[in-house]
């Protein structure tokens, strides 16, 4: 049997009058990657705020491996289960080096609370050259507004592979990135998901999306309206023709593939 | 900033850019631009008069001054790094050194009087950064109201009355913070407390580039939505940023009683301007999430040369205030061409 990895259960968030997420349960087992796909709106970055610690749920629990989470869900915790998120946005401080940014808020320290810069200038390295930043041009003392879109991705990527996620989050991975750009991205979740971790995505590109995810899971308008294994689905143009059916049905009708 | 890390192209050019100091100007052009300006107003005072600016008791009053400054200065690179400002510590360097001066004035022992101050420092620190972080206000108000408001607490409990202390110059914490040096001949007559304000420099840079601390209220002031989404409490490092300002304030206002000997109700009050032009002389941008300790400590050595070298070069003090607006005038000039803007 495949092991649940991280479960979510009833998982409910408002903002004020808005309810962006209703009772929303899911899982990521083991190794495998799911594709969260929704409209705009559906509440799909807010799930992933969840997942990431950056919001807590107002209601409904979260397991990790099999045991429900204690106390206020939050970063440190998401961290320390070995989730680590992709942000849309890159979660980059752009006037700062590449080697801060991977370290964000968890600098090598040592005497004092010092940081050891040395330390983290070598282990950025070392993980510019394996994520493949091959062009010589950038050391990890170089400021990321320099950088292009897709090598900030690479930053953020960097940093998520760095702390060796067992879960690795992506928010729209691929927005705004090249042909190859995005084929890179998709090699290193497959890779993530041959060593083992396992990999949620958002994508607006459903036959991307299609390609690379084991499993599907839908969002519309603040619910999971389904969730369903690649072998379930016959092809990219039948999920594009689920979500338009959810875009127009109600609520109440969950439409079953 | 691209250039200093290009590799060398087949062509070999006059100038490596790999050179380690040339990288290491570039990574520090903020600070160094602060000390270009500073070395040319001093070059263009002694051309004016040379025989008051090679004489080095020139300096030594510009350094009785300039540590008072200095401990505001350093603090103040970390609040507007972190995204925000702080209007409201002169009145917290007036209302510590109150505590300071009252507790001395019944007789308690020096050392023992700093505690309260800067406990109260951290206070205040604590209170402020509440306000403008978990309450939400504005900065620039809040800290603004703080300032009449605790100015306002220091004038109703002392009705405007000064505490004098004229054996001051015997305790042995005068002879520690603020001394001449005797012992060493070659720097005789040096202010002591120049040496304890390079030193709080030299603290404020560590804090500031090497340690947790500094680094997160710069990536605070960079991107909170970023330091958020990484973990980092972007509340909390602002109210220590707030917290780190109180406990400079306070030095600052302890300092101010030990060289006066005496606390007025006033005290502090003059740091207000002078310490906000040295940190953006220095080279600290305005828009946060980066700043630079050293620049501005030379931009505090600028503000203190002015009135100096104003007066030296034999202008009346009409003239200072021109001056000063010149120098911060020009210099944001200098450090706008000098390096690239990200936001």
């Amino acid at each position: 049997m495949t092991q649940r990895l991280v479960e979510l259960k009833e998982i409910t968030k408002s903002f004020g009058n808005v309810n962006a997420l209703t009772r929303v349960t899911m899982h990521i087992d083991k190794a495998e990657i799911v594709g969260l796909i929704g409209d705009n709106g559906a509440g799909k970055s807010t799930l992933i705020k969840i997942l990431s610690g950056v919001h807590s749920p107002d209601s409904g629990e979260i397991r990790v491996r099999g045991k429900q989470v204690e106390g206020r869900w939050t970063v440190e915790k998401a961290h320390s289960a070995g989730i680590e998120t992709v942000h849309q946005d890159r979660a980059l401080a752009v006037q700062h080096t590449i080697q801060r940014n991977i370290f964000m808020g968890r600098e090598i320290t040592g005497f004092l609370g010092l940081i050891r810069v040395k330390k983290q200038y070598e282990e950025a390295e070392r993980l510019m050259r394996e994520i493949g930043f091959t062009s010589k041009v950038f050391t990890p003392d170089s400021v990321v507004a320099t950088l292009s879109g897709g090598e900030r991705q690479g930053v953020a990527i960097a940093r998520a592979l760095y702390f060796e996620a067992e879960l690795l989050v992506l928010d729209e991975p691929t927005t705004a990135l090249s042909l190859t750009e995005t084929q890179k991205v998709y090699s290193f979740m497959l890779a993530a998901k041959d060593k083992g971790s396992s990999v949620l995505f958002i994508s607006h590109n459903i036959f991307h999306a299609y390609d690379i995810a084991d499993r599907f899971v839908i969002l519309d308008r603040g619910t999971v309206v389904m969730s369903a294994n690649k072998s379930e689905i016959e092809s990219a143009e039948r999920l594009v023709q689920y979500m338009k059916d959810f875009a127009h049905a109600g609520h109440s009708h969950e439409v079953k593939p | 900033m691209n250039a200093a890390t290009t590799p060398l192209p087949t062509t070999p050019r006059p100038r490596s850019n790999n050179s380690t100091a040339l990288r290491w100007f570039k990574r520090n052009r903020r600070a160094m631009s602060a000390l270009v300006i500073l070395i040319i107003m001093l070059t263009i005072f002694t051309i004016i008069n040379p025989r008051v600016f090679t004489n080095p008791i020139t300096y030594r009053s510009i350094f009785i001054s300039l540590p008072i400054s200095l401990f505001v200065v350093v603090p103040m690179v970390f609040i507007v790094a972190s995204g925000e400002i702080d209007l409201s510590f002169p009145a917290t360097a007036g209302i510590t050194s109150w505590v300071f001066a009252a507790a001395m004035r019944d007789g308690w022992d020096p050392f023992a009087a700093l505690i309260p101050a800067l406990f109260l420092g951290v206070i205040v620190g604590v209170f402020v950064g509440t306000l403008v972080t978990y309450v939400g206000l504005s900065s620039l108000v809040a800290t603004l109201g703080m300032n009449f408001l605790m100015r306002g607490i220091i004038n109703m409990g002392t009705e405007g009355v000064a505490i004098q202390f004229p054996q001051m110059r015997e305790t042995f914490m005068w002879q520690m913070f603020v001394g001449r040096i005797e012992d060493f001949p070659w720097m005789r007559g040096f202010p002591v407390h120049m040496i304890w304000g390079i030193l709080f420099v030299l603290l404020g840079w560590v804090l500031f580039n090497r340690h947790k601390f500094g680094t997160q209220v710069q990536i605070v002031g960079d991107n909170p939505d970023s330091a958020t989404e990484m973990g980092i409490n972007v509340k909390r490092v602002k109210i220590r940023a707030y917290v780190f300002m109180g406990i400079g304030a306070a030095c600052a206002g302890v300092l101010s009683v030990l060289i006066n000997q005496n606390w007025w109700p006033t005290t502090g009050d003059g740091l207000l301007l002078p310490t906000l032009a040295a940190v953006f002389v220095g080279g600290t941008p305005t828009w946060g999430g980066i700043g630079t300790v050293i620049g501005s400590a030379f931009g505090g050595g600028i503000i203190a040369s002015i009135e100096t070298g104003i007066i030296a070069a034999g202008l009346t003090g009409y003239v200072t205030q021109f001056f000063n607006g010149l120098v911060i005038i020009l210099s944001l000039i200098g450090h706008r061409f000098n390096g690239p803007r990200y936001r």
